[in-house]
């Protein structure tokens, strides 16, 4: 897999530490909602860094693609992406990568998010690869977000949760609620999952995406509320959100 | 986060092993030469804080594949594996 360049056409802020990066990608082959690319940034001295990004934007064939990255204090190439990179900017892009945690417009039946933090990014692929295959599967997303203010998409979000067959979308608050939510803040427990996930005699393939401790918690809770772990696919972020 | 959440999974080695894979490596099923697990290698839990990569089974922890770039080479072991078997279509995966 070779190193392809890329333009940075649009920026656009998600929360006060994440955005969206447009990008058109020289001879990019196309990709499956889930996969990811790495990122590299080569400085004036030859040193370079590379990191791992979903891609957040529904499969097309007109080589662009977006990615979403979340701003982390100490990281050596989110502060770069997040505060510095400017349109017109080059990066360097490897991928698509990954085709194991994917959604294709194929599968026709019920889907469960459920995402941790920015592992939204990918399963946000998902659902926006649903609407434009104009796929009918049923999909639900359960979102665990430390406070309102760290959504990402939030007003495409609530758009496709308000339109009947949509996605119908269920939120966990870690620290802070909205005012006037009718549950404490904390991590998603067994009740969340009986009320924000299907059934799991619907035989639903779910999909989990966030930090190790995230998805493995999550993962046991639908266990056990009797989900298969066969049909469960997990992507695990670093602490840190940046991968070496 | 504590010390025993300090991993990844398979998902994260797949921009590096491109290098030596045409295939995808994480819809690549492989069995544990240890307990005998067969798994997708996405689930493999990996360890990056090291010179290179580490791939330990998510059963039973045994050390499934090890990867590292040292001084211009490339060195793989895959002794932890008894196979691993991969979409003979390579090219669909990514299309």
């Amino acid at each position: 897999m070779t190193w392809r360049s890329a333009r940075v056409i649009g920026l656009r802020d998600e929360t006060a530490t994440a955005r969206t990066l447009a990008l058109v990608v020289r001879d990019w082959p196309g990709h499956v909602a889930g996969q990811h690319v790495d990122v590299r940034l080569t400085a004036a001295d030859g040193y370079s860094a590379v990191r791992s990004y979903s891609i957040a934007s529904a499969p097309s064939s007109d080589g662009r693609i977006e990615i979403t990255v979340e701003r982390l204090p100490s990281g050596e190439v989110s502060p770069y992406l997040t505060q510095q990179v400017m349109v017109g900017d080059e990066l360097e892009v490897r991928g698509p990568i990954g085709g194991w945690f994917v959604w294709r417009p194929e599968q026709l039946g019920p889907i469960q998010l459920v995402a941790g933090g920015s592992g939204i990014v990918p399963l946000m692929a998902m659902i926006r690869s649903r609407t434009s295959a104009r796929s009918s599967a049923p999909f639900r997303l359960l979102y665990s977000v430390r406070e309102p203010g760290a959504i990402f998409y939030r007003d495409e979000l609530r758009a496709l949760s308000s339109q009947g067959d949509s996605v119908v979308v269920s939120y966990a608050y870690t620290r802070v609620t909205p005012k006037d939510w009718p549950r404490p803040a904390g991590r998603i427990d067994a009740e969340l999952i009986a009320s924000g996930t299907w059934p799991s005699n619907l035989r639903p393939s779910s999909y989990v995406c966030g930090p190790t401790s995230f998805v493995e918690h999550t993962t046991d809770l639908l266990i056990a509320a009797g989900h298969d772990r066969e049909r469960i696919k997990t992507e695990r972020f670093g602490a840190t959100g940046e991968r070496k | 986060m504590n010390a025993s959440m300090n991993y990844l999974d398979g998902n994260a080695a797949a921009g590096e092993l491109s290098r030596l894979f045409v295939a995808d490596i994480t819809s690549a099923e492989g069995q544990c030469a240890n307990c005998g697990a067969k798994r997708p290698f996405a689930e493999a839990h990996l360890y990056m804080q090291c010179p290179g990569l580490v791939a330990r089974c998510a059963l039973c922890g045994h050390v499934l594949l090890r990867f590292a770039n040292v001084q211009g080479r490339v060195f793989l072991d895959l002794r932890g594996m008894t196979y691993l078997s991969v979409d003979a279509a390579p090219q669909e995966a990514n299309n």
